[in-house]
């Protein structure tokens, strides 16, 4: 009885190290091909290894992001940044936001979340919709204003019925981009910094004439709003 | 031959795991918020299921009485991570949808029923097809279902657009227009086949 247990054991054993032999690599390499293509698709184009070239920085609270610096030549044009929230609907988030060296959000990608299908899971594009400037966070500069859903007298139209993971989204955002700016914004990009400050003034009565439609919209937001946070 | 082919087909129609024997409920209603979930959840399952009865029928008489239940886990485990590995390496992005549900068919009870009901008893070839047939029953019933709910909820079967998402009701593609859908499709799939006896 032990010994018919024993061997079938035994023979699985086998047979499960031989298959995880065989898939090691495949898995290594999906994993790591979905990590470029992530940052692939939120930093602007780039010719160096991210990657590689990956360091870590604290968040804050206790936790550390992961930075991809994205150069073109030797000129740093961007940088991923991984950020999370444990306060979604489905308990973890996790995502990509590249940055630009002026502080633009470029582009973002959901690495994993436990969204409700229908509802949450939207976070994947929502907020990517350019022809949608209320919900759009592609091209905001984040030195000038803090990301927040317009239920909370924030600047982005949140995913309809679906306020929390909005909300947990937007910290995610908030979160590398506060860790980042916390601690490399001294040092690495101090070159970055200096071409930074025309771009910014230029940008800020833009800024002004956007936060002054946006309340307006968000007034309207607010009232149809009310029917539809279910979550 | 034609004992085999009857196997088969008791699996799909008479034996259907989900719409006649109700079996491996959490899986079905949890997997299936869209068609193509709800089939590749089903061929995964039927692999797991084929492989599991093959490898038990040969093994049922090496295997103590005492310690089947083990045994026969330990072997629906084998496979179960075989394909979860294999799904891993190939097919990243459904790993990524299916998540948990992969390594719960562990604890199916499809699969460990048909092993203890039948594999346990019969030869190969016939298990096989008992495998195939439960397998294939199985992934019709979820794809059927993750079809409708897929198309009531958000107008689209297999991700290819039939009316606009705006229409469907979302209840649909959450958890209790799961139960909604199956029960319709037990009733229906009942009246049927007491039309046909």
């Amino acid at each position: 009885m032990f010994l018919s247990l024993f061997t079938i054991c035994f023979v699985v054993a086998v047979l499960l190290a031989q298959v995880n032999k065989i898939t090691a690599k495949p898995i290594a390499e999906a994993k790591a091909k979905k990590l470029e293509n992530a940052i692939r698709e939120v930093v602007p184009p780039f010719d160096n290894n991210p990657v590689a070239e990956a360091y870590k920085i604290p968040d804050g609270a206790g936790d550390s992001l992961t930075v991809y610096p994205a150069k073109k030549g030797d000129e740093l044009v961007g940088f991923a940044i991984t950020g999370y929230s444990n306060n979604a609907f489905g308990g973890t988030i996790q995502i990509i936001v590249g940055f630009d060296t002026n502080n633009r959000i470029v582009n973002y990608s959901v690495l994993s979340h436990a969204e409700t299908p229908g509802l949450g899971a939207k976070v994947v594009q929502w907020f990517k919709d350019t022809s949608n400037p209320n919900r759009c966070i592609i091209g905001r500069d984040l030195s000038k204003e803090k990301l927040s859903v317009s239920k909370d007298g924030g600047n982005i139209d949140a995913i309809t019925a679906s306020t929390i993971t909005s909300r947990a989204f937007l910290e995610a955002v908030n979160k590398a981009y506060a860790a980042y700016t916390n601690t490399i914004a001294g040092d690495a990009t101090s070159g970055a910094t200096t071409g930074d400050e025309d771009a910014a003034s230029g940008a800020t009565t833009e800024n002004d004439e956007d936060i002054a439609s946006d309340t307006t919209i968000n007034e309207n937001t607010k009232t149809t709003g009310g029917e539809n946070h279910a979550q | 031959m034609r004992n085999n082919i009857k196997v088969l087909i008791n699996g799909i129609i008479k034996e259907n795991p989900i719409f006649v024997l109700l079996l491996g409920m959490c899986p079905t209603l949890a997997t299936t918020s869209s068609a193509l979930n709800g089939m590749s959840m089903g061929l995964a399952t039927l692999f797991v299921l084929t492989c599991s009865n093959i490898a038990i029928s040969l093994l049922k008489n090496l295997i103590p009485d005492m310690v089947r239940i083990p045994a026969f886990i330990v072997i629906i485990a084998t496979f179960v991570t075989i394909v979860q590995m294999l799904m891993n390496a190939y097919l990243p992005s459904l790993a990524d949808t299916l998540g948990i549900f992969i390594p719960l068919i562990v604890v199916n009870c499809i699969v460990l029923g048909r092993a203890e009901s039948f594999a346990s008893k019969n030869n190969v070839i016939p298990s096989l097809f008992d495998g195939l047939g439960i397998g294939i029953g199985f992934t019709l019933a979820l794809t059927i279902l993750g079809s409708l709910r897929e198309f009531l909820g958000t107008g689209k079967i297999f991700s290819m657009t039939v009316y606009p998402e705006n229409y469907g009701s979302l209840i649909f593609v959450l958890a209790p227009g799961a139960f909604i859908v199956l029960g319709y499709l037990i009733a229906i799939f009942n009246k049927l086949q007491k039309k046909t006896k």
